[in-house]
This record gives C-alpha cells, structure tokens and sequence, in this order.
C-alpha cells in the first residue's frame, strides 16, 4: 500500500488524535482569538459609514460570517458523516457530533442578528422570505440531529442513524444558498460571490472576511475540544486513557 | 421482483383492512384539524377562502406524519422487518411496497376527503381542483420522506415526538409548493412552475428516500 494512505489514516483512530487535538486547540483558539479582536475593531471603527444604510449595516460583519459559518459546518458535517458510513470510522461521527452544536449556534446567531437588522432596514423583525425560512429550516435540521443522538442509547447506532439524517437534511443548503437567486424575495442579493467578485468597498470586504476567518478557527477550536470530550467519554474504558496524564491525576 | 413489491402491497392492504380504525382515526384527525380553524378564526368566508389551502396542507401534514410511527414499529416489533431485510429482493423494492401500501392507506383517503373541506371553506371549483392535484402529487412525496424518519426511529424511545422533529423541517418544500400552487392558481398567476417542482420533488424523493429509509432500517436492525 501507498504510504502516503497510512499517513492520512494515522489519525483516524481516537487514540492518535486526542493528543494532535490537544495540540491544535490553544493555536486555533489563539487565531480566532485575535482574528475576532482584530474583525470587531475594524468592524466598529475601521470601516467607513455605509451611505445607504448607516451605522446599522454594522451588523453584517457579524451576521454574513455566521450564516456562512452555519452552512459550511453543516456540509462538513454531512461530509464526516459519509466517511463515517463508507470507512466505518469511529472518529468521523464523534466529529460530527461535535461540530453539530457549533453549527446549531452559529444559525441562531444568524437568524438573531438579522432580526436586529431587519428592524430598522425593513421594519420587522422577522419576515417570512425564502432565505430566512430556509436558514430556520437549517435550524430544526440541527436541532433534529441533536435530538435523534441523543434519544439513541447505542452509540455506534446513534452515528449511523444521524449520519443518514445529516446527508438527507444537505440538500437544503444549495436551496438557502441560492434563495437569493431563485425567488426575488426581500433579503437581499449575495454581497460577495466567487464569480462576480464583491460589490462592497474593499475595508469592508477585508473586515468580513477577518471575521469569517476567526470564525471559522473559533469552530474548529470548539470542535476539536468538544471532540476531546467525546472521544474521552466513549473510550473511557479502555487502556490509553487509563493511561492518560490528565485521566491519572 | 416486482412480484415482491405486489405482494408487499396487497399483505400490507390486507392488514390495515383488517385493522380499519388505524385508517380513519388518520382520517379524522385530518378532518378536525381542518375543521378547528374557523371555530378559531372566525366564519369570515374571505379569510378561510384566503388560508384554506395553508390549512388543508398543514393538516394533511401533520396527519401523514402521525401515521408514520404504524409504518414500520408493527413489523420491528413481530420480527417481520428482519426477515425482510434477510430476504434475497432488494430492499428498496420491499420499502417501496411498503411505502405505497401506507400511502394508499393513508395518503388517498385525504385526497378524497380534501375537496368536502374545501366546500366548506368556500373554495371555488377551480381552486378544488388544484388543491387534488397538489395532494395528490404531494401527498406521496410525503410519505416517502416520512419513511426515512419512521425507519431512523424504531424502537427510539420518544419516538413520535422525535419522528416530527426529524420529518417536519423536510416536509417544508412539499407544503410550501403544495399551498402555493393552489394560491396562484386563484390569484391567476398560473400553477404550472409550483406544480413542476412539486413533480420534481416526488421524482427525487421516489428514487432517492427509499435508498436513505433502507439504510436506515438496517441500522436499525443492527
């Protein structure tokens, strides 16, 4: 076999990567740390005034990086939840399970900042728009996700049976993400695209995308913590983490 | 093969005939929800002509998914679900059958009774026209998706109330293209691109739930 193919493999195994998580945490959770310091302070005092919307826009640097946050972690997590199913890897769904709660609170923080800016832009607090049903929507599927692994006592059972429900709820994210496009609804257009470039100034540009990256290491430090948890929880019985220095003390 | 799926079929059919007050205690509880929104709203006919088929739709939602927990719990619970998943047919063949069995039992009925609701909600006969054609587009859909919750849940303690929380969110596109389709039909718009997508969610969901439902029920069955 390929040796580059054991390699990846290393780390599939819960006994290897609890101490490699261990080790990213503190870097991850640092970046974001000063990447969320930086984003706020150029999102408060860096960036200009928007000419239309005021001081409110504000929020966007807030609200955009979380909704895209709350998509990507649901399709990684779709993702890790069909390697769990085609490898039979025990660590695929605990990353699953971690990410869940995650991507469950970046939608909240989604839906709740773009009430407070739906208020004073539109003048109301919530409007049933297919962009913002469709995130809802993203919202229950977590929800659902949580509750079906948590109602399983088996845990082997309860990976595979979220697993399926995680790849079954992942075509609702092309229909949130294309909302904008498809129905002519009152959220507004897609800011930033790959294709097209972004429509905004370029401070307020940077300023999200500062955001977005501290977001996202913020995610990947929680998700990697919480996977500790879990992997602690469900390996509790065996040798290595009797063995463990943190587990003897 | 589709001797297999035929005979799922007519053994499912035989025993919801044999167990008839399953059919209408779904029946009925589709016909008193529908009926408690005037008693809510008030008989104002422009208002209940306005949210009839939204009404129609949700109930016929709910009373779907309130037969889901029938679907499969009878046969995990007497051993039949592991013969069938034993069995040399594809199992996609068997929950098709079981599925069809279901929404003949329960589905069909709702699309009979939904035009009388609709009389009473003073729908015109153009719009009770859409509204079948909608139910009966969407009414399978629906219970081929309920499948894959049904077969996720069994024997999960909690289960009915969980069933809800995994199947609503997915049964969200049926209803909004289901009631939509009626309303801009009556407003004049023409139903024919909500129609389309609620054909087009039918086709994804007949070719695609039963793969997920039956690896659902063999994780089940573990």
């Amino acid at each position: 076999m390929n040796s580059r193919l054991i390699n990846w493999f290393k780390f599939s195994s819960p006994a290897t990567f609890y101490p490699l998580a261990g080790r990213l945490v503190p870097w991850f959770g640092g970046a974001a740390a000063v990447l969320i310091a930086v984003g706020l302070y150029m999102s408060f005092f860096v960036a200009p005034t928007d000419y239309k919307q005021g001081e409110g826009y504000r929020i966007i640097f807030v609200h955009v990086p979380s909704a895209w946050m709350s998509m990507f972690i649901y399709v990684v997590m779709a993702v890790w939840s069909g390697l769990g199913l085609v490898f039979n890897t025990r660590l695929s769904a605990m990353m699953a399970n971690a990410l869940a709660p995650t991507g469950a609170m970046f939608t909240f923080v989604a839906l709740w900042t773009g009430a407070f800016w739906g208020k004073p832009m539109w003048g109301a607090w919530w409007v049933w728009d297919a962009r913002l049903t469709s995130e809802l929507i993203l919202l229950f599927l977590y929800i659902g996700f949580m509750a079906l692994q948590g109602a399983i006592d088996d845990p082997r059972r309860a990976d595979r049976a979220g697993a399926i429900l995680a790849l079954v709820g992942v075509v609702n994210i092309p229909i949130i993400y294309y909302s904008v496009t498809w129905w002519n609804t009152l959220h507004q257009g897609a800011s930033v695209s790959v294709t097209k470039g972004s429509s905004m100034g370029v401070i307020m540009l940077v300023t999200m995308l500062i955001m977005a990256f501290g977001f996202w290491a913020y995610s990947i430090a929680v998700a990697l913590s919480r996977v500790r948890s879990v992997i602690l929880e469900r390996e509790r019985d065996t040798t290595w983490v009797a063995e463990l220095a943190e587990v003897r003390r | 093969m589709f001797e297999a799926f035929l005979t799922i079929v007519r053994r499912d059919l035989i025993l919801a005939i044999r167990r008839r007050s399953d059919i209408f205690s779904t029946l009925f509880f589709f016909v008193i929800v529908v009926s408690l929104f005037p008693l809510g709203i008030g008989p104002e006919l422009n208002t209940l002509r306005l949210i009839a088929p939204g009404v129609v739709w949700v109930a016929a939602l709910l009373a779907s998914m309130l037969a889901l927990e029938r679907l499969f719990s009878a046969d995990h619970d007497d051993g039949t679900l592991e013969q069938m998943l034993l069995a040399p047919q594809p199992l996609f063949i068997l929950v098709l059958g079981k599925v069809t069995a279901h929404w003949l039992v329960t589905g069909v009925p709702l699309v009979l009774i939904a035009p009388l609701l609709g009389i009473q909600y003073d729908l015109s006969t153009q719009a009770l026209q859409m509204l079948l054609v909608t139910l009966l587009l969407g009414t399978p859909a629906l219970s081929l998706i309920g499948a894959i919750g049904a077969a996720l849940t069994i024997g999960v303690r909690g289960g009915g109330v969980l069933v809800s929380l995994l199947v609503l969110p997915l049964y969200i596109p049926v209803l909004i293209f289901g009631a939509g389709a009626v309303e801009a039909d009556v407003s004049g718009l023409g139903a024919q691109g909500h129609l389309s997508l609620l054909g087009a969610i039918l086709i994804l969901a007949l070719l695609l739930a039963p793969l997920a439902t039956s690896a659902a029920l063999r994780v089940s069955a573990e």
